[in-house]
């Protein structure tokens, strides 16, 4: 058979892919390839390009190299473009000639939209897609100071990187109200603006821009729809990209409304002997902006030219996973709920800088899209869910819980097929962990030595650790619960080997129970188990290596290895007196100050050597530890009460302060929430607490067990109609309870959900006294109140515990340097480069 | 040829807080020094900035051992780095600096990098 000629447009990245696997095939022999590129170099890997910037030469992204083309027989012509097609007599046209063809593929790609705006093209704007745009922009950056970035899409944000990697101050202006505006919903697209900004990278949301003329701070100047402008030195277009279809509308080939060539399945145009694919193909109205989809179009179109009948594409998933500016950013399926029903969980940490989204099907059942910001920990799972179609376990929240939150851990792992990707950093799947435990591993070292699984990131080790756990528990091999590697027992076997023996110190309890010299998980756990059990300060000598650091140092630490002091204020109650002392203490040593949700007052920003001065001033005007540091009881919030509300029908401020400082300082396995509302209107929000108090004309109704936050739980009725003395009673019982039989940061929560038998259960050992322990319960809590002291007022009157808030030992007036602060609404807060990956 | 060192006072033993770190100054930053009284050596020195978070905290975590490897755990994120050479247990590639330590009398000494002058600009 006589040779024909196919002839490829485009040689990018899925024009160069589909030579690679058409040359594979048995119809090469048949063919002729003759491929047309207009830039200048052969294809390369566009989905690094910025890596150009980071010193990758051509040659490093390049495909492949023209010896290749040359060994395949393939006919290159670079930096020539097509101009037009003729249909009739099957010939394209070039500036150079005219080629006859009798197959033809369009792998044009896509480019570049501009937006109509006047002053668009001139010295100093740029587009970002080819090697030549980013020479251009290079040699432009040379002469600037600031750059901006018109688009806040994914590749804008890229652009924006690179123009901060080039030396210029970058900005970023979108005109949607929020960053990737398609992958993400306000709240991540908002977490993600702020770790952006706090990169250094300015973002204007919400910025239509109508015009570009000279500028007087720098060469150019961008003025906006609502008046205000932009100084900047040079500026990249990256609003969108647009389906390069020039070409087929040229010669009548069927386009899509909004561009596109027209493809069916096996990437066929309306022409039978013309094709498409890559991202400039429509299929099934859909253009496909990611470089696999384009693959599987070329190896789809290799099949059908080797007359494969089932050769077909089906779509692709366009799911997306990526850290832009080092910012872990997922996007997945059904991200903005537009299924009709869908529901949403939401989890969003503001310490941390964690937004997780997830949507559900009406029912709950099936997972339909997700987005992640900050950390794309749960990405894996969560596209397995959404690829597979697997139904959601019954909590599907803890998919994108913290582990220590009552996370992970509830994950049905059962459900994820053999396929599912558990550690992606090292490619292994479930049934890859099968296989190493069927090969003799029975725990998760060994399967991690084996598989290498979790030994990347480390973001799977939850998951990992559960995988492992049902497979060998499937097995019969005995799973097992102890703490960690020192400590073969649970917490609440630990708690009564302390309570049953008096144990007072981790070293004993570990050197006749344990061994080794403990870790991160044994040593809190026992420090919380001994102050639960007898007390002692935090700081006494044997405890403080046990603490966490924001136990040690009674303070939170911030991101910069700073503080924040958050001081009791019973029930919200505060005088003005001592208002203005907050005031005058967060002036004088500069600290950002924010109003709690628990009806307090949080000051951010002390230094570790600044922390026992500020108390002293605080206890002297009266003030006390507020625990916020400690899993411990943070506050009991309440509402004005019968004391000025025209509805309230009990005292629920004094109620809440009574408790409060009842409870105050005392360890537990989990902090402990508290409110009181002064009548059913409920405006204390007491049945999302772990203990509510709810008055009621005839006494007070106690709730239990609930939760707001990260996973809401509502709190459970539990006794009704209670006198104050039945209500402490109460209280103390169910509260001791929790502290001796509740996990390693258990909130009451889940400890309620997993107390075998529930609230009927905790109901009767603590109303009927079914163990036959409740005024024990009691007579520990009586203990544990008439020994509370003020932590920090211990620790500022004794020079010992002092010492340890010494920032530098030898150089007391040595500042730490990687505190670097930047104002911003009229209050300091830090700016705070993150070194490492 | 290893480049030139000095051994440097930092603290006394009295600073030293059992099973548990300090923060020092010196010409090569600031290092944490840490106590583990049941361990022979009983001192060790390493950065006392978290590679992860830029801060420099670690002198604030807990310590501890994991499969007999004594450790310390950053307090910002909790990734454990090894007191004897300063790699991360959780991420291969992240390793920060290890300082020999000594006791000499009552002082603990560490081998830090002498700065060199810089050049006065002409
Ligand atoms: C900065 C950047 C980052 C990206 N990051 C990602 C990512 O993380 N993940 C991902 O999946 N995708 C990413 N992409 C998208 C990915 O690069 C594209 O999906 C992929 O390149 C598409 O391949 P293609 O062959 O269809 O188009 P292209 O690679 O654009 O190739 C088309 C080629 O056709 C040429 N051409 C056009 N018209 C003619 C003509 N008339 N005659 C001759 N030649 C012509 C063009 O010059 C071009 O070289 C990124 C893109 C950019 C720019």
């Amino acid at each position: 058979m006589e040779h024909q000629t196919l002839i490829v447009i485009g040689n990018g990245m899925v024009g160069h892919h589909f030579l690679e696997q058409f040359c594979q095939s048995p119809a090469s022999e048949h063919y002729q390839l003759v491929v047309f590129g207009e830039e200048k170099q052969l294809a390369y890997d566009r989905v690094h390009l910025s890596e150009y910037f980071g010193g990758s030469t051509h040659a490093d992204l390049a495909m492949a190299t023209a010896e290749w083309y040359d060994a395949q027989g393939i006919e290159l012509h670079l930096n020539e473009p097509v101009t037009s097609i003729d249909r009739e007599n099957q010939i394209v046209t070039t500036p150079k000639g005219h080629y006859l063809y009798h197959q033809l593929v369009l792998a044009t790609g896509s480019y570049p939209f501009v937006p109509p705006i006047a002053g668009n093209d001139q010295d100093g704007c740029f587009v970002y897609r080819t090697l030549a745009d980013l020479d251009a922009i290079r040699a432009s950056a040379a002469q600037a100071r600031s750059g901006v970035v018109v688009g806040g899409g994914l590749l804008g944000l890229e652009a924006a990187n690179a123009l901060k990697s080039l030396g210029l101050q970058a900005h970023v202006v979108e005109f949607a109200p929020r960053l990737m505006p398609v992958q993400l919903d306000d709240q991540g697209g908002g977490l993600l603006r702020q770790k952006i900004e706090d990169l250094g990278v300015q973002v204007h949301t919400e910025k239509a821009t109508t015009e570009i003329s000279p500028g007087a701070e720098a060469r150019l100047r961008m003025n906006f729809a609502d008046d205000s402008h932009l100084d900047t030195d040079l500026i990249v277009f990256s609003a969108g990209i647009r389906p390069q279809d020039t070409l087929a509308r040229a010669c009548g080939l069927e386009v899509g409304e909004r561009g596109g060539i027209v493809v069916n399945n096996q990437c066929t145009t309306s022409d039978p002997a013309i094709h498409a694919i890559g991202e400039c193909a429509l299929w099934n109205h859909r253009i496909f902006g990611l470089v696999a989809p384009g693959y599987t179009m070329a190896r789809t179109l290799v099949a059908a030219l080797n007359q494969d009948q089932d050769a077909a594409f089906t779509g692709a998933d366009m799911s997306t996973k990526l850290k832009l500016l080092g910012v872990d950013v997922g996007s997945i399926g059904d991200a903005h709920a537009q299924i009709p029903g869908a529901r949403n969980i939401r989890f969003h940490d503001e310490q941390s800088g964690h937004y997780r989204r997830m949507v559900l099907s009406q029912d709950g059942k099936k997972l339909l899209g997700a987005i992640l910001v900050g950390d794309n920990g749960p990405y894996d799972t969560l596209l397995q869910y959404v690829l597979n179609g697997i139904e959601l376990p019954d909590n599907p929240e803890s998919l994108i819980l913290p582990e220590s939150e009552g996370g992970a851990p509830a994950l049905g792992a059962d459900a994820l097929p053999d396929t599912a990707s558990i550690c992606s950093c090292h490619n292994v799947t479930k049934g890859d962990i099968c296989c190493a435990i069927d090969a003799g591993c029975t725990d998760v070292g060994s399967v991690k030595t084996e598989t290498r699984a979790s030994t990347g990131c480390g973001g799977c080790s939850a998951l990992l650790k559960k995988v492992v756990d049902s497979e060998l528990e499937k097995r019969g091999v005995e799973v097992c619960t102890d703490l960690c590697e020192h400590f073969p027992y649970t917490r609440q076997e630990l708690f009564h080997l302390v309570k049953v023996n008096g144990i007072r110190t981790f070293q004993n309890l570990i050197s006749q129970y344990g061994k080794g010299q403990g870790c991160d998980i044994c040593k809190p756990t026992v420090g919380s188990i001994l102050a639960s059990c007898w007390n002692e300060h935090v700081l006494a000598t044997d405890h403080v290596p046990l603490q966490d650091t924001n136990d040690t140092f009674m303070a939170n630490m911030q991101k910069n290895g700073t503080y924040s002091i958050v001081p009791r204020i019973p029930g919200g109650e505060i005088t003005p007196d001592k208002l203005i002392v907050l005031g005058e203490v967060a002036k004088q040593y500069n600290l950002y100050t924010k109003i709690t949700g628990g009806q307090r007052v949080d000051l951010f920003g002390a230094t570790l050597s600044e922390l026992p001065e500020i108390w002293e001033k605080l206890i002297a005007a009266g003030f006390e530890t507020g625990h916020a540091y400690g899993k411990s009881l943070r506050t009991v919030k309440s509402c004005v009460g019968s004391t000025w509300c025209r509805y309230g029908v009990q005292d629920s401020v004094g109620m809440a302060i009574m408790l409060e400082n009842r409870y105050k300082g005392l360890r537990a396995p989990h902090k402990v929430k508290m409110a009181v509302s002064g009548c059913t209107r409920e405006c204390a929000e007491a049945q999302s607490k772990d203990f509510g108090v709810i008055a009621t004309d005839k006494g007070w109704n106690l709730y239990v067990c609930g939760n707001g936050g990260m996973r809401p739980r509502h709190a459970d009725l539990f006794a009704t109609d209670l006198s104050d003395d039945e209500l402490i009673r109460t209280i103390d019982r169910v509260v001791m309870f929790y502290v001796r039989t509740a996990d390693r940061l258990q909130r009451t929560s889940v400890w309620l959900e997993n107390l075998e038998g529930g609230l009927d259960y905790l109901k009767q050992v603590v109303l009927d006294d079914s163990l036959g322990i409740g005024e024990e319960l009691e007579q520990h809590m009586a203990e544990l109140v008439s020994t509370y002291r003020c932590e920090w007022k211990a620790a500022v009157e004794d020079p010992e515990k002092r010492k340890r808030f010494r920032e530098f030992v030898n150089a007391p007036a040595q500042k730490d340097p990687v505190q670097q602060w930047t104002f911003e609404r009229g209050q300091r807060r830090p700016v705070l480069e993150v070194v490492a990956s | 040829m290893k480049a030139p060192t000095n051994w440097v006072p930092v603290c006394t033993v009295d600073d030293l807080v059992a099973d548990s770190g300090i923060a020092v100054w010196t010409e090569d930053g600031p290092v944490s020094v840490f106590y583990l009284p049941n361990r022979l050596p009983a001192l060790f020195a390493v950065s006392h900035t978290d590679p992860f978070s830029g801060s420099n905290v670690l002198a604030r975590g807990i310590t501890g051992d994991i499969n007999g490897e004594p450790v310390v755990a950053s307090p910002i994120y909790k990734q454990h780095f090894s007191l004897r050479t300063g790699r991360c247990l959780e991420d291969e590639g992240v390793q920060i600096k290890v300082y020999p330590a000594l006791l000499d009398g009552n002082r603990i000494r560490l081998e830090v990098p002498v700065v060199q002058a810089a050049p006065v600009a002409a």
